[in-house]
C-alpha cells in the first residue's frame, strides 16, 4: 500500500493547464487523440530541451507537475512505464536507415531508448536513486506501480515517482491499423461507443504519480494494490484471480463502489469488460474514460488519475458514467484493463 | 568566407535545433561549446554528421572535433581546406 | 528473516556458444567469438567487428525447438533458446503450485525484422505478422507462452543494464513474497538500427575491443540471450533443486549526469556497487572478483575503474571484462555476464580480460589478463551500466561461503 500524494497528467483533455477535474471536456473528430501540451519553458530549460522530442518533454513536464503537487523535491525512486517509448525518434531512424545509412544522427538514436524518460527526469533532478523502465505493452505502467509499491514496502523509499507515458504518430497509426488495432477512419470521441465497429480510438498521454509512505495534505487516495495476469490460451481465470486479489487486500466484490473499465469502443473488445462487470459486479456503478484519452499501452495512467480525483474530490463526473447506477459511497475503486484478452490488469484504490 | 559563415550558422541552428537562436546571435569567433552556445558532446556528434552530409567531409575521431568545432570560423576554415 | 535467493539453473546463447557447455568451453580455451557480420545487411558490414551468433533464422528455429513460422524475430528466438535451457535445468514445468514469474529484458526488441520489413509495414499487408513482433514485450510473451509461465510477466528496458535489472526485480519479487521463483534475464539481437546508432555515437572499435587498456577505442557489439532461475528457500524445499549459488546483493543507481556519457568519477557505478554490498552485509574485502561492465570505451572504463577504486580502496579484487569474448550484448549483457561470473564461482577460475596490454594511467589496477584456474572464488560481483546512467550491480556467493546470516538449509536439499 502507498499513498498517492501527487499527480501530473498531460492528456488530450485539459489536465495539464488546470487543477479542475474534467470541468471542460474536449471533443474531437480525429484519427487519434493528441495531447494538449503545456508550454515547456517552466519545466525544461530551452537549451536542454533543444534535442528533446515531444515524448521526452511531456515526460519531464508531467513528472515535475506531480512532484510539485506532492511538494516532493527528490524522489527515492524514478520508475517509468512505456509501451513504445519514443515512436517519433524510432521512426526517424527507421526512415533514415531504410533509405540511406550514411548520415544517421545520434540524437534520435539516443532518445529512442526506452529509458530516456526516467533518465532525463533523473538528470533534471540530479537524482542518483533507483531508476528503472518497464516496457511491456499494457503491463508497463502496472509493472512500474508494483515496483513502486515494493520500494515503499522495502522501506528503501519514502517517495516514489511512477510514470505512464506513450505517444502516437500518424505513421504508427497507419501501420497498426493494418492489424486491426484502430478504427479505420476519424471518429468523434464522445460518441465512441456508438460506432459499432471494431478497433479502438488511439490516444496518448503522460501521467506521473508520486507514491508516498505517509499521508499528506496533498494525498489523493491510497493505492492499495496492483496485479497483472497474462492469459496464455485461457490460463486466466478471473473467477479465481479476482476474488483472490481482492481478498489479499481484505476486500470482496461487495466492497467495491465503482469499477473503472478500459472500454474503448472496439466491438470486439468491449464485451469482455461488460461480461466481466455483469459477472462480478452486478448492480455496481461502472465508469469508462478512454473516450477522453484514447487507447494506448499506458492508458491506465489516465484511469488512475480519474480514480484518484474521484476519491479525493468525492465527485463522479457524468462524462465517465458507463451505466446509470449511482455509487452509494466513493471509497473503493477497482480499475480493470485488458489488452486483446491477453494482458489483464487490476488496480485497487481506496479513499482516505 | 563570409558567405560560408552565414550558411554554416543557419545549418548549425537547424541541425542542433537551436530554435530561439538567429544567425546574428552567433559570433563567428566565439566558442560554440561550454561558455558560448553551451553545446555538448552530442552536439559535436551532430556536427560531424553535418560536415559529412553537407560537405562530404568525414571525421573519424570525434576528438578531432574539439579543434574543428571550436567556433563557426574554425569550422568554415576546416571546410575550405578539406573540401574536394 | 527475509527469503534467500538461490540460482538453480541458467541458459545462455552467445557468439561463443549455443548453450552453457559451449560457452564454458570457449571461455576455458580463451577463444573469443568476434567476427564479421553475416546476418545483418549494412554498409558497415566489412568495417565492424561483432559478436554475432553464427546461425541463420532457420537454424535458430531448430535450436529453439519450434516449427518455423511468421512473426518470429531473431531476438525472440535467441530468448526462447536460452530461456528453455534455463527452464529445463531448473525443471520449471514441475510444481505448478509455485508462483512463477518471467522477467525479461530487451531494448532493441523485434527491430531485426522491423527494419527489414518497415517499408512493407508502410505500404502493404505482406509483413503484417511482424508488426506486433516489433515491441519489447513480444519476445517475453513468446517465452512465457512456450514455458507456460503466467503468474507474473513483464519486460524491462534500461539500455545496457536491462538484464541485470530483470534479475534484481526477480529477487525483490521473491523477497516480497509475491513470487516463489523467477526466470530472469534478457535477449538482444544485432540490428542495423543499433549498429548504426552506436556508430553515430563514434564509440565502436573496428578492432577487437580492449577494455581497461590505455589504447582502448570502443565497443564491439554482440548478440545473445541469457536467463537465470531464481528460487526462494521455500521453493527449493519443494523443487529439491540444488542451488548453484546465492544472490546476496543488488543495487541500482542512476548517474543523473548525461544521456550517454558516464560521469568522470563514476558516481552511479559506485552507488550501485555500494548498495549491493550494503544489502549483502558483506565487506569490500569479501569480493573476490568483479566482472566489470568494461565496454572498452574511453569513458566507461575510466569512470568504472575510478568507482571500483573508490569502493575497494587499497585492496582491489580481481577485475576483468568478458566483453572481448562475447561482444557487448547490450540488454542481454547483464544476465550473460552474471552467468559468466557465476561460472567463476563454480569452476574456481577467473576469465581473462583479453586484448589487454597497458594499464590506464589514471587507474591503479590492471585487469586480470590471463585465464586463472584453481583460484579460490567465493564471492563475485557483476556490473552492468547503461545509457541514461542506469547502473546496476549484483553480488553472488557460493552457497555456504560467508554465510553467517544463514537462514536456510539449502545445501541439505
Amino acid at each position: 500500500m502507498a499513498y498517492i500524494n501527487g499527480v501530473g497528467l498531460i492528456s488530450p483533455q485539459k489536465t495539464a493547464e488546470t487543477k479542475e477535474f474534467l470541468s471542460e471536456i474536449m471533443e474531437y473528430k480525429a484519427d487519434y487523440l493528441k495531447c494538449i501540451e503545456p508550454l515547456y519553458r517552466p519545466y525544461v530549460d530551452p537549451i536542454q530541451s533543444r534535442r528533446m522530442s515531444r515524448l521526452i518533454k511531456m515526460g519531464i513536464a508531467s513528472a515535475k507537475m506531480s512532484l510539485a503537487d506532492a511538494a516532493c523535491t527528490m524522489p527515492d525512486a524514478i520508475i517509468t512505464g512505456t509501451g513504445l517509448g519514443s515512436v517519433e525518434d524510432t521512426e526517424k531512424i527507421l526512415g533514415e536507415i531504410t533509405k540511406d545509412e550514411m548520415f544517421l544522427n545520434p540524437t534520435p538514436f539516443i532518445q529512442s531508448t526506452y529509458n530516456t524518460i526516467s533518465s532525463q527526469v533523473a538528470i533534471q533532478l540530479k537524482c542518483h536513486n533507483y531508476n528503472s523502465t518497464y516496457v511491456h505493452r499494457t503491463f508497463s505502467f502496472e509493472s512500474g506501480l508494483i515496483d513502486g509499491l515494493m520500494q515503499i514496502e522495502e522501506q528503501t523509499a519514502a517517495n516514489v515517482l511512477v510514470g505512464a507515458i506513450d505517444e502516437m504518430t500518424m505513421n504508427h497509426l497507419q501501420i497498426t491499423r493494418r492489424i486491426g488495432h484502430w478504427k479505420m477512419e476519424p471518429v468523434n470521441n464522445l460518441t465512441l461507443r456508438e460506432t459499432g465497429t471494431p478497433g479502438a480510438l488511439a490516444g496518448e498521454g503522460a501521467a506521473f504519480f508520486v507514491l508516498g509512505n505517509e499521508q499528506h495534505e496533498s494525498t489523493y487516495a491510497e493505492l492499495k494494490d496492483v496485479a497483472t495476469c497474462i492469459n496464455l490460451g485461457g490460463s486466466f481465470k478471473p473467477e479465481i484471480f479476482l476474488p483472490d486479489f481482492l481478498e489479499k487486500n481484505g476486500l470482496s466484490a461487495y466492497d467495491i463502489d465503482l469499477v473503472i473499465l478500459g472500454v474503448n469502443g472496439d466491438v470486439t473488445c468491449d464485451p469482455i469488460y461488460i461480461q466481466f462487470a455483469d459477472q462480478f459486479f452486478p448492480g455496481k456503478a461502472l465508469a469508462w474514460y478512454k473516450h477522453l484519452c484514447g487507447e494506448y499501452h499506458t492508458a491506465t495512467g489516465f484511469g488512475l488519475y480519474i480514480a484518484a480525483n474521484i476519491l479525493k474530490r468525492q465527485i463522479y463526473p457524468g462524462i465517465l458514467h458507463l451505466n446509470n447506477i449511482k455509487p452509494g459511497k466513493l471509497k473503493h475503486i477497482l480499475i480493470y484493463n485488458q489488452f486483446r484478452n491477453v494482458n489483464h490488469s487490476f488496480i485497487v484504490v481506496r479513499g482516505c | 568566407m563570409d558567405e560560408l559563415i552565414l550558411k554554416l550558422k543557419k545549418e548549425v541552428i537547424e541541425q542542433l535545433n537551436l530554435e530561439e537562436t538567429t544567425p546574428d546571435d552567433i559570433d563567428p569567433d566565439s566558442p560554440l561549446f561550454g561558455e558560448g552556445l553551451g553545446l555538448d558532446s552530442i552536439d559535436a556528434l551532430e556536427l560531424i554528421v553535418l560536415l559529412e552530409k553537407n560537405y562530404g567531409i568525414k571525421i573519424e575521431d570525434p576528438k578531432d572535433g574539439k579543434k574543428i568545432f571550436f567556433s563557426i570560423r574554425s569550422m568554415a576554415e576546416y571546410i575550405t581546406e578539406h573540401q574536394k | 528473516m527475509p527469503q534467500r535467493i538461490f540460482i538453480t539453473g541458467y541458459g545462455i546463447i552467445s557468439c561463443i556458444g549455443n548453450n552453457l557447455e559451449e560457452n564454458l568451453t570457449s571461455l576455458l580455451q580463451s577463444a573469443p567469438g568476434l567476427g564479421r557480420l553475416n546476418h545483418v545487411e549494412t554498409i558497415l558490414r566489412d568495417e565492424l567487428l561483432v559478436g554475432e551468433v553464427p546461425k541463420t533464422l532457420d537454424e535458430l528455429f531448430i535450436l529453439a525447438g519450434i516449427t518455423p513460422a511468421e512473426g518470429y524475430s531473431r531476438n525472440a528466438l535467441l530468448g526462447m533458446i536460452a530461456a528453455r535451457e534455463a527452464a529445463v535445468n531448473s525443471r520449471l514445468e514441475l510444481y505448478p503450485e509455485l508462483k512463477t514469474g518471467l522477467i525479461s529484458a530487451t531494448t532493441v526488441g523485434g527491430m531485426d525484422r522491423c527494419e527489414l520489413y518497415y517499408n512493407d509495414f508502410l505500404t502493404n499487408d505482406s509483413r503484417n505478422a511482424y508488426i506486433d513482433a516489433y515491441d519489447c514485450a513480444d519476445s517475453t510473451e513468446k517465452i512465457a507462452q512456450m514455458l507456460g509461465i503466467s503468474d507474473f510477466v513483464t519486460t524491462i528496458s534500461t539500455a545496457c543494464s536491462s538484464a541485470a535489472n530483470a534479475i534484481l526485480l526477480g529477487a525483490r519479487m521473491i523477497r516480497s513474497g509475491r513470487l516463489d521463483r523467477v526466470l530472469a534475464g534478457g535477449c538482444e539481437a544485432l540490428t542495423k538500427f543499433h549498429l548504426l546508432g552506436f556508430n553515430a555515437l563514434k564509440i565502436l572499435d573496428k578492432e577487437p575491443c580492449k577494455p581497461f587498456d590505455q589504447q582502448r577505442a570502443g565497443i564491439n557489439l554482440g548478440e545473445g540471450a541469457a536467463y537465470l532461475v531464481l528460487e526462494s528457500d521455500e521453493s527449493l524445499k519443494k523443487t529439491g533443486n540444488l542451488p548453484i549459488c546465492e544472490l546476496v546483493g543488488w543495487g541500482n543507481s542512476c548517474e543523473a549526469f548525461h544521456q550517454t556519457a558516464s560521469s568522470p568519477d563514476g558516481i552511479g557505478a559506485y552507488l550501485a556497487m555500494k548498495k549491493a554490498l550494503d544489502l549483502s552485509g558483506l565487506s569490500p574485502d569479501d569480493i573476490d572478483y568483479v566482472n566489470a561492465h568494461g565496454t572498452g570505451t574511453d569513458n566507461n572504463d575510466l569512470s568504472e575503474g575510478r568507482a571500483i577504486e573508490k569502493l575497494f580502496g587499497a585492496r582491489i579484487p580481481m577485475v576483468s571484462s568478458t566483453k572481448p569474448f562475447t561482444g557487448h550484448t547490450t540488454s542481454a549483457a547483464g544476465s550473460t555476464e552474471a552467468i559468466l561470473a557465476i561460472l567463476c564461482l563454480q569452476h574456481q577460475v577467473i576469465w581473462p580480460n583479453l586484448n589487454f596490454k597497458d594499464r590506464i594511467p589514471e587507474l591503479c589496477f590492471p585487469p586480470v589478463d590471463k585465464l586463472l584456474t584453481d583460484v579460490p572464488v567465493n564471492t563475485v560481483m557483476s556490473n552492468s551500466f547503461g545509457f541514461g546512467g542506469n547502473d546496476t550491480s549484483l553480488i553472488f556467493t557460493k552457497v555456504n561461503a560467508n554465510n553467517e546470516n544463514s537462514a536456510g538449509n539449502a545445501d541439505n536439499v
